[in-house]
């Protein structure tokens, strides 16, 4: 769907963005061509990986289907997932990103840490066998 | 030199589900706004209309689609997009046009056929498109954002659901006597909290539907207004139109992330509050002096955010304002006494200039049953996908 977005698997998922080099801003999704920041003459742009957790800035979810271009099994029964805002400390940003399976509103709280993990978005129906693959925001087992 | 443009003429088609076009919807606005202004189409020499992109072409170049219903009669014409915002940027080029004197009398019209259900993108596979990609990879329609803000006040500041649902039923009520709204229905709590989940914590009742729609406004230039001899002199003394600032940290509409501050440190000003701030400033005023105040409801919630973002209250004390009164009619300041987007619901390139409409009737006194008395001073404040802001101040 989109290349170069995240990158890993189980504890080496990480999202991926860029960062410029000149003013040290940092974009996700990543910025290829130019930075974006009013006052920076423009630097490079390389890719960096974004801290892997981060704490819950708001989450809301979809108790209804979303229109296309989302995909979704119309044969089934809809499901409601949740969507959760995260605030990376380090990037100073919010990053949104669907809750990983299973995580519902309930599970969730503004403020508790959670981590990116590797998710599945959908298989293309058209062509089975074809997984797309996404990010998902996962809440951080609390050890005892 | 003029420095203030007046409202000769304001129009409305009532908002609904017609099933009809919204070329329709725009002409009979248009028609309504220069009967109101006792003017023929003929006397107008500019037009200027907010687009819609779910029109195909005609949608696309709105003015000249008006302009041809209407019958070509060679006026000037320009067409602008800019999501929610479109119609306050139609009327910040009528304005522009009038004060420099480029043009005398402008007609400003904005109509939209609405889709049913939640919007959504234009087709194709378009992952260069921010607004594409939100629905692509996350499902995540407008009532998602509106959830995650309500959520966000929830935490913050201890808004309530209850909180959320009084601002559905005031506006409901207001809605009532409005005979251009689409819902004219009261609404109990009760019914508020009856009423499915959408996003969490919002309802299907706390959420603004799409509708169809049109709205137009006459304006013209002093001297013209004093030729015309108009008795009713409503007069607009401010428009901004603001982007936001790098970076942004709040998220917004259709991105999927903020900008990141690490670079940067941010000036502290969200958008929302720029664009009112911007406004006082052009128009020498400040919140103390509105009369009332007309402002995108698009969710109960985001509407207690705008009385913070207008200076009627600190942050945090939205709900609280609205508890003691002070924003319902008969109020401190009342807000959305039109019955707000909760009322008419979404036609996107007439909203805006709908606003306007119902200044300018408060200000000239011809509001009826929903008059706020004494009314002077009015602001439109809205906000548009792809970081468009604009407000309007509104004098009498
Ligand atoms: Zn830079």
């Amino acid at each position: 769907m989109v290349d170069g977005w995240f990158t890993g698997d189980g504890d080496d998922f990480r999202l991926l963005g860029t960062r410029c080099a000149a003013c040290a801003s940092v974009f996700f999704p990543r910025e290829d061509v130019h930075c974006r920041n009013p006052g920076c003459e423009g630097g490079e742009l390389a890719e960096v990986a974004l801290s892997r957790r981060g704490r819950v800035w708001s989450y809301t979810d979809c108790r209804y289907r979303p229109p296309s271009p989302y995909v979704s099994d119309r044969e089934l029964p809809w499901e409601p997932y949740a969507l959760v805002a995260v605030e990376l400390e380090a990037e100073r940003m919010v990053v949104l990103g669907q809750a990983a399976p299973g995580v519902g509103v309930g599970e969730l709280a503004v403020g508790m840490e959670v981590e990116a993990v590797p998710g599945v978005l959908g298989e293309d129906p058209g062509d089975a066998g074809t997984v797309w693959t996404t990010w998902n925001w996962r809440p951080v087992e609390v050890s005892a | 030199m003029t420095t203030e443009v007046a409202v000769l003429g304001a129009g409305m088609h009532p908002w609904g589900k017609w099933g009809r076009g919204f070329t329709e919807y725009g002409v009979t606005a248009a028609r309504a706004a220069l009967d109101d202004a006792g003017l023929d189409w003929r006397d107008v020499d500019a037009v200027v209309g907010a687009d819609t992109v779910r029109g195909g072409y005609p949608g696309y170049v709105a003015g000249a689609t008006f302009a041809r219903a209407l019958g070509w009669q060679g006026a000037r014409v320009t067409s602008v997009y800019a999501a929610c915002a479109s119609g306050a940027q139609a009327i910040d080029v009528a304005r522009a046009r009038i004060l420099a004197g480029l043009s005398r009398v402008v007609l400003v019209v904005g109509a939209d056929a609405a889709p049913k259900g939640f919007f959504r993108p234009a087709g194709g596979e378009r992952p260069d498109d921010p607004d594409w990609l939100r629905f692509r990879l996350l499902g995540a329609t407008n009532p998602v954002y509106f959830g995650l803000y309500a959520r966000r006040r929830m935490a913050l500041y201890g808004d309530t659901l209850e909180d959320f649902a009084a601002v559905k039923v005031k506006n409901a009520a207001l809605g009532a006597l409005n005979p251009h709204a689409r819902y004219r229905a009261r609404v109990t709590p009760e019914e508020v909290a009856a009423s499915p989940v959408v996003a969490d914590p919002l309802r299907l009742l706390d959420i603004c539907a799409t509708s169809d729609g049109g709205a137009a406004l006459v304006l013209a230039g002093a001297d013209f207004t004093r030729a015309h001899a108009e008795s009713r002199p409503v007069r607009i003394r401010a428009v901004s139109t603001l982007t936001p600032r790098y970076p942004t940290q709040v998220l917004d509409l259709p991105d999927i992330a903020t900008d990141s501050a690490a670079g940067v440190e941010p000036s502290g000003e969200p958008l929302r509050t720029a664009i009112v701030r911007a406004a006082y400033e052009e128009a020498g005023i400040g919140p103390e002096d509105l009369s009332l105040a007309e402002v995108y409801d698009l969710s109960t919630a985001l509407e207690l955010q705008w009385y913070e973002d207008l200076g009627l209250c600190g942050a945090g004390e939205g709900a609280k304002l609205l508890r003691e009164g002070a924003t319902a009619l008969g109020g401190r300041t009342p807000v959305n006494v039109s019955g707000g987007l909760a009322s008419f619901g979404e036609a996107v390139p007439a909203q805006a200039i709908a606003q306007v409409c119902e200044l300018t009737r408060q200000l000239r006194g011809e509001a009826g049953e929903r008059q706020v008395a004494g009314a002077r001073v009015g602001i439109a404040a809205n906000q548009g996908l792809f970081g468009h802001g604009s407000a309007v101040v509104v004098v009498r």
